[in-house]
């Protein structure tokens, strides 16, 4: 196995070897946004036609715990770009730590994604034949983590959007199709990239990464780094559309 | 047979790729591209038979206007099961990843592709995606058609739809990972002397078609895998009944499947660029207008899917604009096909059996492409939408251009990948076999179509049982064209005469080394001079050989 920097085979030099890895790693990114692109388009026709249905599947989600998710997110690149730097000026027991954190924070963000997919389960907000937008206006005591006044207002809500739309629950059943969708295709990606830092950790444990290769860590950032991206665009697409009144 | 052999006492290099290491661990853990490409050839002709066994069902349930041995159950499997097996797991990958993975590291003076093992990958996910579609043959068979339009294969449907999609939707990887591959090995990966503008045209192709496959194949699996969610878990996007738009689901398809069709004929495209100034001895005419039109046809290829949906409903404009789109994205093609025929316009031309090919697509694409045409036109496309016609024009495309191409392709580097030449006269007849059992089977489905014959159906009116019956008994011919090569060029790979390093001669690097390759392609790195097709630059070939014409006066392009 290829773990300590020497040359492939098929490679004439190392600088031919990092360009090519580089370049592999970037066209892989451009396929991802592709990928995503499509749920995108789905989100984008449907948000569009049923926009009432959408604000109040959005009004639904937590803000707070969201936010939250975004600083998470947003601290995990900061400490993944300082691994890449580390592995660069060969400080290797920095390499360590910042994978460590990494890692770390990618754990957070899972246990807060699931404290928020568990809530959306309870109040039967999964699309299918349970789906029901008004089960906590309507079970009030199966939604004991709602405080009163916020189901007031959600209620209040839920009345204002049937209002505009007759066939809200449908509507909003796709507004969910989404959220499971996009969160969902991302949650899979940090799983993938959780995997790859378990690997990184391991390498950089025993040394491996100096100034001369670490490519590994470079093209795990920037995959991570995507991720993130990923979910500054699902922030603002999932929980922000009718935050603005 | 003997005309080919250039001296006699020929012999095959000691050691090569195919007997360097052996045993069955040797060939599935391999990490050689010219291995993963036989490992992919006999992958893909399995396939194309299961493929070919499904056609022949349908053919021959066709032979009565009534239609007595299916059941329309069964004739939906058996057409949706030929489509899906021969798009998604034979024209898709053929090319690229049998002829494109043993040559472009080859055309390029690479030891290898940049990541052999994720080519090594790619084959396995292959094979995992296959597994899965034919476990949905075996456990039910797929009626939705080879598009799996919504909301019949995310609601309706009783057959095995979600094995069937999450097998097309992990094939898809082993596509992408392939185009990945080529794009990075052309960028990084080149000799020197390599330039752009030195590639072989094949190359060029290639490039074209990683672009189409890194850029649609995600489309179609979120696509898919949204599909198979609303199927399972009941996610609604495609599902009218939630407010779900099925119409977005034709559009997120076509957005994929029509430039897919390019994946399947920019290949042949490269196949046939290479044959032509070969077996004419002359320098390609408008070498560089043939590369741009490869660009050409990924980028605007992309622009046309929405003809497919022409009565769908959808806004008149944008019809228009597709179908205006559509005309343009043919331009390219006309112009590659004009460097063809001014290629062999002064030619000394030899009629070897990749030749015959090679002109057997020029008239069947021209066809296609010309009744693609008609199709696009807004006015005509409602009355041949879904018809014969339709059938017929794809056909000319993928059959008649694409498995032209491919097994021209075949045929044309035999030699190099097993160091064996095939019997020259039986594949010179088979290819003849092969184009009049092709005409015949889908010439009369133009005038099917025309007469309103719709595609899909189990049953007909009596009075278009002729043409059927001529289409079934072309597809008889057809079947013996395609079961030919199949046994002799496995035969000519254990006993045909020993071809020598370049037995056209060909100007391609791919020819600079020994037939068949050492493991590392090249013993020293070769340094390039000459530009591609340049026969009269090269004094390094022995253009002297007893088959072919002399070489033709260079005049022309250049």
């Amino acid at each position: 196995m290829h773990r300590t920097g020497e040359l492939y085979g098929q490679f004439k030099t190392l600088e031919q070897q990092k360009e090519t890895a580089s370049l592999g790693m970037w066209i892989f990114l451009v396929t991802e946004v592709m990928f995503f692109g499509g749920i995108m388009l789905a989100y984008t026709i449907n948000r569009h036609v049923y926009f009432h249905a959408f604000a109040m599947g959005s009004n639904t989600l937590s803000l707070k715990l969201g936010g939250f998710n975004t600083v998470v997110l947003l601290a995990s690149s900061f400490t993944m770009a300082m691994a890449v730097w580390a592995s660069q000026t060969g400080k290797k027991q920095l390499i360590t730590i910042f994978l460590s954190l990494t890692i770390l924070l990618g754990f957070v963000f899972f246990g807060v994604k699931y404290v928020e997919y568990a809530q959306k389960f309870h109040h039967h907000l999964v699309p299918g034949k349970n789906f029901n937008i008004f089960f906590c206006r309507d079970n009030p005591s199966k939604c004991e983590d709602v405080s009163a006044e916020e189901l007031e207002e959600e209620s209040k809500e839920l009345e204002q959007a049937e209002r505009a739309d007759p066939d809200l629950n449908s509507h909003a059943q796709l507004y969910y199709s989404a959220y499971f969708g996009m969160t969902g295709l991302h949650a899979l990606h940090m799983v993938i990239g959780a995997g790859l830092l378990f690997w990184l950790l391991r390498e950089s444990v025993k040394g491996r990464f100096t100034p001369q290769w670490n490519t590994p860590v470079d093209l795990v950032g920037l995959y991570w780094h995507f991720v993130d991206i990923v979910w500054i665009y699902l922030f603002p697409l999932l929980y922000l559309i009718d935050k603005h009144k | 047979m003997d005309e080919h052999s250039k001296a006699p006492g020929l012999q095959l290099p000691e050691k090569s790729y195919l007997n360097e290491t052996t045993g069955i661990r040797s060939w599935l853990l391999t990490v050689d591209h010219k291995r993963i490409a036989l490992l992919y050839l006999v992958s893909v002709t399995f396939f194309f038979f299961i493929g070919g066994f499904f056609a022949m069902m349908i053919r021959l349930h066709l032979l009565t206007p009534s239609g007595y041995m299916l059941s329309p159950d069964t004739y939906n499997r058996m057409f949706t099961m030929h489509g899906v097996t021969m798009v998604f797991f034979f024209l898709i990958p053929s090319i690229p990843a049998i002829l494109g993975n043993f040559m472009i590291p080859l055309m390029v003076g690479a030891k290898d592709l940049a990541f052999p093992k994720i080519n090594l990958l790619s084959w396995y996910i292959y094979i995992v995606g296959g597994a899965f579609t034919m476990y949905s043959m075996i456990s039910g068979g797929l009626d939705t058609g080879w598009t799996f339009y919504t909301p019949f294969s995310t609601v309706y449907s009783n057959s095995a739809v979600t094995p069937a999609v999450i097998g097309v939707f992990i094939t898809g990887f082993s596509s992408i990972l392939t185009g990945l591959n080529f794009l990075v090995t052309i960028h990084t990966m080149r000799a020197p002397g390599m330039t752009w503008f030195r590639l072989p045209l094949f190359v060029w192709a290639h490039y074209a078609t990683s672009i189409v496959m890194i850029l649609g194949t995600p489309v179609i699996a979120i696509t898919l895998g949204l599909a198979a969610m609303e199927r399972v878990f009941g996610l609604g996007f495609f599902n009218p009944a939630l407010g779900g738009d099925p119409i977005l689901f034709q559009h997120l398809f076509w957005f994929y499947s029509h430039p897919a069709v390019y994946i399947m004929i920019l290949p042949a495209m490269g196949v046939i660029s290479e044959l032509i100034p070969t077996f004419a001895r002359k320098k390609l005419f408008g070498y560089e207008f043939v590369a741009a039109a490869s660009l050409a046809i990924a980028v605007i290829g992309f622009l046309v899917w929405a003809h497919h949906m022409f009565l769908t409903g959808q806004s008149t404009y944008a019809a228009i604009a597709f179908s205006f789109l559509t005309f343009v994205v043919a331009v390219p093609s006309a112009i590659k096909t004009f460097a063809w025929v001014a290629t062999l316009f002064g030619g000394s031309i030899s009629f070897d059996t990749p030749m015959l090919y090679a002109f057997g697509f020029l008239g069947l694409f021209l066809v296609g492409g010309l009744t693609g045409l008609f199709l696009g036109a807004l006015g005509l496309d409602i009355h041949i939408h879904d018809t014969y016609f339709v059938v017929a024009h794809f056909h000319y495309i993928m059959v008649g251009g694409a498995v032209m191409g491919y097994l021209g392709g075949l045929h044309f580097w035999w030699p190099k990948i097993t160091g064996r030449m095939y019997p020259e006269w039986m594949a010179r007849i088979a290819a003849l076999v092969l184009f009049i059992g092709f005409n015949l089977t889908f010439f009369p489905q133009f005038v099917l179509g025309y007469l309103g014959m719709p595609r899909r159906y189990h049953v007909y009116p009596p009075e278009f049982q002729v043409y059927n019956v001529m289409s079934t008994a072309g597809a008889s011919i057809l079947a013996v064209g395609y079961l030919a090569p199949m046994i002799y060029l496995t035969w000519a790979a254990f006993y045909g005469k020993v071809a020598g390093d370049n037995p056209w001669p060909a100007t391609g690097l791919e020819w600079k080394t020994a037939s068949p390759p050492p493991t590392e392609n090249f013993h020293v790195t070769p340094i390039v001079t000459w530009d591609a097709y340049d026969f009269h630059n090269r004094p390094d070939l022995d253009l002297d050989v007893p088959h072919a014409p002399a070489l033709a006066p260079a005049h022309g392009d250049d």
